[in-house]
C-alpha cells in the first residue's frame, strides 16, 4: 500500500461518495489508486468548479466533500473555490498534488507554495511530510472541517509521500488536538438571560443566518418561533430556514432585501442574531441593531460574536444543542401585536415593480418557478440581479436554497448545483443565472453530458452584467464601463453543441408552459429567459 | 489606543509564525514587537506580541488568535500586571574624550559593555522597554552604529493562584 492508496482508505472510511477534480502529474497517484475504490471521479472543466461542486454536495448531505487537483496552476485556480466556501462555512477538503519533497523550495515546474497562499482562506491546512502521518491528518481534517464552525481543510500532498510505501494503515478512531475544542454547548446562565429577557420583550424577532443551515437546526428554530409566536426574518445565507410563506417568516434584512424585514428588525426590542455575521450587506448600520434594543447573538464560533456589533447577550455554542436548550424552559409572553403589526408591513411594504411586457419579468417569471418546482427541490442561485431576485422571489417549501453569499462568487450556481445533484439525485436542482455569471461556468455544460447530471440551468439573459450595469446606473448616471456582453455565444447553438435541450422565453405569455416542457423530465435541460436590459432590483 | 501584550503558547512547528504573523497583517493589527522561543516543552512556543488597538481590536485579536488551530493557549495582559524585559546589543562609536561618560551611562543604566574595539564599542541592556528606549535616546547623543533588540518578553506576575 503506497500514501495515494492510504489517502483512498482515508476517504472511503469518512464516507466520501464522489472526488471532484482534475489530474496533472503531482496528483496522478491519487487518481490511480482511486480506480480500485468505489468513490465517483467527476472529472471537471476548471479547478475553481471542483470547489464549488464539492460546495453543493456539502451543503446537501451536511459533511465535508472532496476535490482533488494538482499542483502549481491547478491549485491556484481551487483557491477562489476554497475562499468562496470558507466565506460561507461550508466544509470541504481539498487535495492538492504538489512537487517531490525534495525539490519543495527550489520552484521547479508546477510548484507552487499553496499552504502558503490558501492560508487565509482555509480553516487548517498541511503540508503531508511523512506518509505514516497520513490516516491522522485525513481524521483531523474531517474532523476540523466538519466540527465548530465549519470550513475547508486543504491537505498538500507531495507526489513522492502519495507514491511511499506505508506499512500499516490504520485509520484513527479518535481526534486527539489539543489546540481544537469547539464550544458545543450554550452557557447555562447565558441560556437563561436571554429567556429572561424574552419574558420583557415586546417586540422580539429572530434573524437567522446560514449557521442554522451548517448546525442542522431548522426544525429547533421553527418550534421555537411557533410556540412563542416570534416573528423570524433571514439573512441571504439563511434563506430556507423558515419556509418563505410561513406566517411568521418576514423576509430576507439587508441592502438587497425586504424593506419590511428590515424594518422589523430596527423596530423590535429584542433581536436574536442566530448563526449570522452581521455583515455588511445583512445589516449595513451595525450601530443600529444595538441601540435601544437587546441583541443577543448566538454563533459556534466566538469570534464573531462583538466582531461588527456588540452583543448585550453573547451565546456561543451549537444552534442545534442552544434551541434544544431553550425548548426545555417555558415563559410566558404575547407578541401577537407585534405580529400583526409586521404582517400588516409585509402586506402593505412589498415593493411594486412595473415589469416591462416585452420581456420575461424576472420577478413573476421566478415566483412561478417556485410554484411549479418539486417541494423538497434544491434552487441554486449565482451571483448578480438574478441572485437578488432570486433571494427576493423564489419561495422555499421544503427545499433548500443555495447561493454564494459571503464571496459572491460569479459562476457557483452551475458546478454547485451539479454537486447537489450528485448528492440528491431523486431532487429537482435548478441553476438560476444571468448571461455573466453563466459565461464564468459553461464549460460545465460538457461535465453535465459526460458524468450524466441532469440539472436544470435557467439563464436570465440581458446582455450585462446587469448588477454592476445598475450600480453605474445609480453611481455614475448610467456612465456604463465594461458591462456590455456583446459577443456572447448564442446559447441555442451552444446548447446544441452539448447535445442538450434548449428553450427560450422571450416574455410572459408563454412562460406557464415554457416551464412545465422545462420541468417535465429529470434531464438536463438550458432555458433562456430574455429580460429586460434595464431593469432594476432596487 | 491602549497597549496590550499577548502571551501565546503556539505548537512548535514550521509556519506558525507566518501564520500568527499573516493574522495581524491580513486584519490590519499592529504588532509594536514580537518575539519568539521554545519554552520548557520543545513541542511549543511561546510568541509574546505586543499590539494595540481600541477595545474592540484588543479583544478580536485574542479570539482570532485563538480561532487558529496552532495556538494553544491565549494570555493578555496590560503592562502594569507583568513583568516585561528586553535585550539589546547596541555598537557605537566611541573616542577618548566620551568613553568615560558611556562608562558612566553604562553604569547608571546597568548596561555592559561586551566587546570593543580602538574605535567601537558593544553595550548590551536588559530592561523594560521604557530603559531600552532610554539607553538608545542617550547613545544617540554620542554615535550609534548599529542597534539588535529582541522584542518584549512577558510574564505575568507571579500570583499564588498561579
Amino acid at each position: 500500500m503506497n500514501g495515494a492508496d492510504a489517502i483512498i482508505k482515508c476517504l472511503e472510511a469518512e464516507g466520501v461518495k464522489v472526488v471532484f477534480g482534475y489530474p496533472g502529474v503531482a496528483i496522478c497517484p491519487f487518481y490511480n489508486s482511486i480506480l480500485e475504490s468505489d468513490i465517483r471521479t467527476i472529472l471537471i472543466r476548471t479547478e475553481q468548479n471542483a470547489a464549488h461542486a464539492a460546495s453543493g454536495v456539502a451543503r446537501v448531505t451536511g459533511r465535508a466533500a472532496v476535490c482533488a487537483v494538482t499542483s502549481g496552476p491547478g491549485a491556484t485556480n481551487v483557491i477562489t473555490g476554497i475562499a468562496t466556501a470558507f466565506a460561507d462555512s461550508i466544509p470541504l477538503i481539498c487535495i492538492t498534488g504538489q512537487v517531490n519533497s525534495e525539490l519543495l523550495g527550489s520552484d521547479v515546474f508546477q510548484e507552487a507554495d499553496i499552504t502558503g497562499a490558501v492560508e487565509s482562506f482555509v480553516k487548517y491546512s498541511y503540508l503531508v511530510r511523512n506518509v505514516k502521518d497520513i490516516p491522522r491528518i485525513f481524521k483531523e481534517a474531517f474532523h476540523i472541517a466538519n466540527t465548530g464552525r465549519k470550513g475547508p481543510v486543504l491537505i498538500d500532498v507531495p507526489i513522492d509521500i502519495q507514491n511511499a510505501v506505508i506499512d500499516k494503515f490504520e485509520y484513527p478512531e479518535e481526534v486527539n488536538m489539543r489546540t481544537y475544542k469547539p464550544t458545543v454547548k450554550g452557557h447555562a446562565v447565558q441560556i437563561k438571560k436571554v429567556i429572561k429577557e424574552l419574558e420583557k420583550a415586546h417586540r422580539p424577532i429572530i434573524c437567522a443566518g446560514g449557521g442554522v443551515h451548517l448546525g442542522e437546526a431548522e426544525e429547533e428554530l421553527k418550534a421555537f418561533s411557533e410556540k412563542y409566536k416570534i416573528p423570524v426574518v433571514s439573512t441571504m445565507m439563511g434563506i430556507g430556514v423558515m419556509p418563505t410563506k410561513h406566517p411568521l417568516y418576514f423576509g430576507m434584512v439587508g441592502n438587497n432585501g425586504k424593506a419590511y424585514a428590515n424594518r422589523a428588525m430596527n423596530e423590535s426590542d429584542l433581536l436574536i442574531m442566530v448563526g449570522a455575521r452581521v455583515a455588511d450587506r445583512a445589516v449595513s448600520q451595525p450601530d443600529l441593531i444595538t441601540k435601544d434594543k437587546v441583541l443577543v447573538h448566538i454563533d459556534v464560533d466566538p469570534a464573531e460574536i462583538g466582531k461588527n456589533a456588540g452583543a448585550t447577550i453573547p451565546l456561543v455554542g451549537d444552534v442545534k444543542h442552544i434551541f434544544a436548550d431553550f425548548a426545555k424552559e417555558e415563559f410566558s409572553c404575547n407578541y401577537e401585536e407585534w405580529v400583526a403589526t409586521l404582517v400588516g408591513y409585509r402586506e402593505t411594504m412589498e415593493k411594486k415593480r412595473t415589469p416591462n411586457p416585452d420581456f420575461v419579468d424576472p420577478a413573476a417569471f421566478i415566483t412561478m418557478l417556485s410554484e411549479k418546482m418539486q417541494e423538497d427541490g434544491i434552487y441554486v442561485a449565482d451571483v448578480g440581479q438574478n441572485q437578488i431576485w432570486s433571494c427576493g422571489y423564489h419561495i422555499v417549501k421544503k427545499g433548500r436554497f443555495f447561493t454564494s453569499g459571503g464571496m459572491g462568487t460569479m459562476g457557483y450556481s452551475i458546478p454547485a448545483a451539479m454537486g447537489a445533484k450528485l448528492a440528491a439525485m431523486d431532487k429537482q436542482v435548478i441553476a438560476v443565472c444571468g448571461d455573466g455569471s453563466f459565461q464564468m461556468s459553461m464549460m460545465e455544460l460538457a461535465t453535465m453530458r459526460q458524468h450524466k447530471i441532469p440539472v436544470k440551468i435557467i439563464v436570465l439573459k440581458n446582455n450585462y452584467l446587469g448588477m454592476v450595469r445598475e450600480y453605474q446606473h445609480y453611481t455614475y448616471k448610467d456612465n456604463y464601463s465594461v458591462v456590455d456582453l456583446s459577443g456572447s455565444p448564442d446559447l441555442e447553438k451552444l446548447a446544441a453543441a452539448y447535445d442538450m435541450p434548449f428553450l427560450r422565453l422571450s416574455n410572459m405569455q408563454k412562460a406557464e408552459e415554457t416551464l412545465n416542457a422545462f420541468l417535465a423530465k429529470d434531464e438536463s435541460m438550458l432555458l433562456e429567459c430574455l429580460i429586460d436590459p434595464m431593469d432594476l432590483v432596487k | 489606543m491602549k497597549k496590550r501584550i499577548y502571551s501565546v503558547l503556539v505548537e512548535n512547528r514550521s509556519g506558525v509564525l507566518c501564520k500568527v504573523a499573516g493574522l495581524f497583517s491580513r486584519r490590519c493589527y499592529n504588532i509594536d514587537s514580537l518575539a519568539v522561543g521554545e519554552t520548557d516543552d520543545p513541542a511549543i512556543s511561546c510568541m509574546t506580541i505586543v499590539s494595540s488597538g481600541d477595545e474592540r481590536t484588543i479583544e478580536q485579536i485574542e479570539k482570532q488568535l485563538n480561532k487558529k488551530l496552532d495556538v494553544i493557549k491565549v494570555k493578555t495582559f496590560s503592562e502594569q500586571q507583568c513583568i516585561t524585559r528586553e535585550l539589546m546589543l547596541i555598537k557605537i562609536k566611541y573616542n577618548k574624550s566620551n568613553r568615560r561618560d558611556i562608562m558612566e551611562l553604562c553604569e547608571i543604566m546597568k548596561a555592559e559593555i561586551v566587546d570593543m574595539s580602538k574605535h567601537f564599542m558593544m553595550i548590551q541592556i536588559c530592561d523594560t522597554p521604557d530603559k531600552i528606549q532610554l539607553m538608545i535616546t542617550m547613545l544617540q547623543t554620542i554615535s550609534v552604529v548599529e542597534v539588535a533588540r529582541t522584542g518584549t518578553l512577558a510574564l505575568s506576575k507571579c500570583m499564588e493562584n498561579d
